[in-house]
């Protein structure tokens, strides 16, 4: 049966706490997740007491003053520092967002940090995304056409240039994905709304002239139809974007080409 | 989710697995039409329900000796046992893990939905036969 409750060397125990210098005014506690591989401790939640008077608005900002003055040991991915990169992916106060777009006035009391849900954890907040980008690799991202290739470009209406909006922003960050159960539960079969998504993004192209062999791909009680509209991955995209939706329309489609 | 030690395929080697079931759409039209066609049956057979209240078996009877009410009951049945099957398949393959468990459960699945809907279709062509 699926797993509710954790292995035992995965139960988290309370680590060590790193105190604000003494007479610090504005404080703010952040509690993060910590794993080693490099050690058969169980993962702990270190706690660090931040000044924020000297410190940058962010999640991220905080977790980078953290790491250049108090803790050179805490690892997360981060990049771009603006929403661009999807590095910095993780789950902050109970959501899966990104730490250089989530404000930290935006959590009341602490703010508790662990790494994407239901991934295996590679170090601290760098959960292991290979199987994340295998399925991306595998829906083949880039245009497929049969036709002689045009001498100039392929074209496209803007009416159906369109139909992309909401689809190509997407920047593989994966916090859809793993906020969905169903992706818990069958993240070996089931796509995930990330990849769904950008299915579909290539789906709607109407430059792309594979979409048969695309459909045929995905007709599958468990790379697609493992989505039960639950919702998570609407609620949880830092970059408003609706997987579920493009994964309706896929569905959609399916069904056209029965009838 | 994560490649045991002794896996030794691509990352895409997984994802591509045994290629696509081709199927599942089927499923999915059947849960939407049987949802669908339940909305005005569900609201037949409560109706039902109230008006044979208190009545004797002799007057259920007669009732479901109307073809019309007999098939309306049939339809209901057939409807909710196929949306039934199609709803706890999906439920064993998205929480029973382990192959062999998964296709005994599939198989119960199977067999009960099958036992209980020809058990019901006997019961109402029983009752409206008046046998």
């Amino acid at each position: 049966m699926v797993q509710f409750t954790l292995p035992k060397n995965s139960k988290i125990t309370e680590g060590d706490t790193f105190k604000a210098a003494p007479g610090t005014k504005n404080v703010k506690r952040f509690r993060v997740y910590r794993w080693s591989p490099d050690d058969t401790a169980n993962p702990r939640i270190d706690t660090y007491e931040v000044d924020l008077d000297k410190c940058g608005p962010m999640v991220l900002d905080a977790l980078i003053k953290i790491k250049n003055e108090t803790d050179q040991t805490l690892t997360f991915r981060r990049s771009c520092r603006e929403g661009i990169c999807g590095s910095c992916a993780m789950n902050i106060d109970g959501q899966n967002t990104l730490a250089c777009t989530k404000g930290i006035d935006e959590v009341k009391g602490d703010v508790k940090i662990y790494p994407l849900p239901h991934m295996p954890v590679i170090k601290d907040l760098v959960p292991d995304l290979t199987n994340f980008y295998a399925q991306h690799a595998f829906i083949e991202p880039w245009l497929q056409t049969k036709s002689p290739t045009p001498e100039k470009e392929w074209r496209q209406s803007h009416e159906d240039r369109e139909k992309l909006d909401g689809l190509y922003e997407c920047i593989l960050c994966a916090c859809c994905s793993t906020s969905c159960p169903s992706y818990w539960w069958n993240g070996d079969r089931y796509l995930g709304p990330a990849a769904l998504l950008q299915a579909y993004r290539w789906l709607i192209d109407s430059r792309d002239e594979a979409t048969g062999e695309r459909l045929d791909d995905l007709e599958d009680p468990f790379r697609l139809y493992r989505c039960h509209t639950i919702m998570n991955c609407a609620k949880t995209c830092p970059k408003g974007l609706n997987p579920a939706k493009a994964i309706a329309e896929i569905k959609k489609m399916m069904v056209e080409r029965q009838a | 989710m994560s490649a045991s030690k002794k896996d030794m395929r691509t990352p895409l080697g997984r994802v591509l697995a045994h290629g696509s079931a081709k199927s599942g759409t089927g499923d999915h039209i059947r849960q939407r039409i049987t949802a669908l066609a339940m909305v005005p049956l569900g609201l037949f057979f409560v109706g039902l329900i109230v008006a044979l209240t208190g009545a004797d078996y002799e007057t259920a009877r007669a009732w479901l000796g109307n073809p019309l009410v007999a098939i309306a009951a049939l339809l209901l049945v057939v409807a909710a046992i196929m949306h039934m099957r199609i709803g706890m398949q999906i439920v064993i393959e998205d929480y029973v893990t382990g192959e062999r468990l998964r296709s005994l459960a599939l198989i119960g699945n199977f067999f009960f939905s099958y036992a209980v809907g020809l058990a019901c279709v006997y019961a109402v062509a029983k009752i409206g036969f008046g046998a």
